[in-house]
């Protein structure tokens, strides 16, 4: 407990000012899909805190696509807790889970959040937990109790105490931002008048690699969180670009020009030592990501004529091509559990995001609009977050794995591109 | 080509009157001869002082004032910066060989300046196989340079991929503009 009032308050300074607001709008793409019904009763005492804690779980349950929020009367006297559950009542009220707390406000101004989860089908308890949280800071335990329910009714990791990571574009100024995955308390890491692409998130969540054009050409950076330190590591003769973390940490793959051409190298992400080059083709390599166990590098290379997706050990090697549908497929991501390679493929002058199994090779092209780019899986797997265009603006979207729920994410005033979706938070 | 013709001349001696530079290291010290007289008193056997010639050797990396203007004046060649392609395209068009010519004859003439190119594509497609195939356009110009005689050295080839577009629409119009190699000298980068 202690850890998480430390994570919480960590996250207050953090986050200090939020830059922009965004709105999710969400479209459930197939109306037929089964989302479970699920009964959040406002906590007692919440009123206390100054925003509705439980309407944010509600919100982030039903973002997932999995929940549809129950409609619940107001209940006197309110339940919380520790009020004995009458599975019956709630199973007349069409919920398949319930969850009841409160909120307790202590002398020295901080909260305490105190819950339980049921299954109302099985009715038996799933669970319960509190989290002590800072005023500030009432979003973030607000997922942290969404990730809860989801964990112990889904059986699998939640990703709302999540964040992403994205570029807005305003005229001639470029932002990289963060903000909590459902877009909300955005602000900038870094503001320059030129370009910056490809911000992948460290395994740990720390650090942000990102490809700047501030010295009139691509340079890679990795841009600590915490102190806001950032530091080259990669500026050959040349250009350096599409930084990829490897799963442990210390190595980056990048791309660099400085052999002649464009070709992939392992660096140490702490900048330190020599480069080493494992692509070796008179052609294109770019665009590497590690498999999640660390063995593989996928990439795109047009050493067949097209830009296609190959793979091949994260120590180098012979290359194997992995895409053979179509001309033009790039940027792979590989999935958290190594079963799905996402990437984006061009269909009839489209371009969008499609699902390969590796196991079985079938392919599915799981978005309709015309210009997606930069797809980035949830830690879980269940989501992927990607950049299109929408009336001439660049946008944020999110498509659940199996392509029947799509999301947007609108923000205020500029193109927003490049979004990268962040690790589990310990 | 003028100073090819006279380096191949210095080397073979030919050429009189001093108009042969060193590098500083062949160069013995040269400068302000100081004599005393005779008595040892200073002054009392002056002498006009005529320094032997000095041929300089600037290596401090900046051409003439006049090459630099050339590089700026609108009616010359040399001010001409950006080379287009086709769709998919990344090998230099025979409209830009007298363009390539000019530029290629400058950085001979110039062996201390430095050129950076900076190659672009259009919007469509990933934003790093951009960068990719932008690099693959800028390299093709290098090639064509050194072919013409540039150093190697002098040039630096990078991609801004479709990150700087000259044009901002969505069609074949814009597209066609951004498809393109962009040329700099060394101070404008």
């Amino acid at each position: 407990m202690p850890n998480l009032v430390r994570t919480l308050i960590g996250l207050a300074l953090l986050l200090a000012v939020a830059q922009a607001r965004a709105q999710l709008e969400i479209i459930v793409t197939d109306p037929g899909a089964q989302r479970s019904p699920i009964a959040i009763v406002p906590f007692a005492g919440e009123a206390a805190v100054g925003t509705s804690l439980t309407a944010i779980v509600r919100a982030d349950l039903e973002r997932s696509g999995l929940f549809r929020g129950v409609e619940v009367p107001p209940l006197s006297p309110p339940p919380t807790e520790n009020t004995p559950v009458n599975y019956g009542e709630w199973r007349s009220r069409l919920a398949d889970a319930l969850v009841l707390g409160s909120v307790v406000t202590h002398p020295n101004g901080r909260y305490e959040v105190r819950f339980r989860v049921y299954d109302i089908v099985k009715q038996a308890p799933l669970g319960a937990i509190a989290y002590v949280f800072t005023k500030e800071n009432v979003r973030a335990a607000a997922h942290r109790v969404a990730d809860f329910v989801y964990e112990k009714i889904t059986g699998e990791k939640g990703v709302f105490s999540t964040q992403i990571a994205y570029v807005v574009r305003r005229g001639a100024a470029y932002e990289l931002q963060i903000a909590d995955a459902d877009g909300e308390r955005a602000q900038y890491l870094l503001r320059s008048n030129e370009p910056i692409i490809s911000p992948v998130w460290s395994p740990e969540g720390r650090r942000i690699a990102y490809v700047s054009f501030e010295s009139k050409k691509p340079v890679v950076y990795v841009h600590y969180l915490e102190d806001r330190k950032r530091q080259v590591v990669a500026s050959f003769r040349g250009s350096n670009s599409a930084p990829a973390w490897a799963p442990d940490g210390k190595t980056l793959a990048v791309v660099l020009s400085v052999d002649g051409g464009s070709q992939i190298f392992l660096l140490n992400a702490d900048g330190s030592g020599a480069r080493r080059r494992i692509s070796n083709s008179a052609s294109i390599d770019t665009e590497p990501r590690f498999s999640a166990d660390g063995k593989w590098i996928y990439f795109t290379s047009d050493r067949g004529g097209s830009p296609q997706v190959y793979r091949m050990s994260a120590t180098g090697g012979e290359a194997q091509r992995i895409t053979f549908e179509g001309s033009y497929n790039v940027s792979p991501r590989p999935s958290p559990d190594g079963r799905v390679l996402a990437y984006v493929t061009r269909n009839a002058g489209k371009f969008q995001v499609a699902l390969l199994d590796l196991s079985n090779r079938q392919v599915q092209v799981i978005t309709d609009s015309d210009r997606d780019e930069s797809p980035s899986f949830a830690p879980n797997g269940r989501m992927i977050l990607l950049a299109t265009v929408i009336g001439g603006r660049g946008v944020l979207s999110a498509v659940s794995a199996d392509g029947r729920i799509k999301q947007r994410l609108p923000f205020a005033g500029g193109d927003v591109r490049e979004p990268a979706w962040g690790p589990f938070i310990e | 080509m003028r100073a090819i013709l006279i380096a191949a001349l210095c080397s073979a001696g030919l050429l009189l009157g001093g108009g042969c530079a060193t590098t500083p290291e062949d160069q013995a010290a040269a400068g302000v001869e100081s004599r005393t007289a005779p008595g040892g008193k200073p002054g009392a056997d002056t002498r006009a002082v005529q320094p032997p010639k000095v041929a300089a050797v600037d290596i401090t990396g900046k051409p003439s004032a006049s090459a630099l203007a050339a590089l700026k004046d609108p009616n010359n060649i040399l001010s001409k910066r950006s080379i287009y392609y086709d769709l998919d395209k990344y090998d230099v068009k025979d409209e830009y060989r007298s363009l390539l010519e000019a530029h290629a004859k400058y950085l001979r003439e110039n062996p201390t300046a430095r050129m950076m190119i900076q190659g672009n594509t259009d919007e469509r497609g990933s934003r790093e196989y951009n960068v990719a195939l932008g690099q693959r356009r800028s390299d093709g110009v290098k090639k064509m340079l050194t072919l013409l005689g540039a150093r190697e050295n002098q040039i630096e080839t990078v991609s801004l991929g479709e990150e700087k577009p000259q044009a901002d629409g969505h069609d074949e119009g814009a597209w066609s503009k951004n498809r393109r190699s962009d040329i700099l000298y060394g101070g404008e980068y």
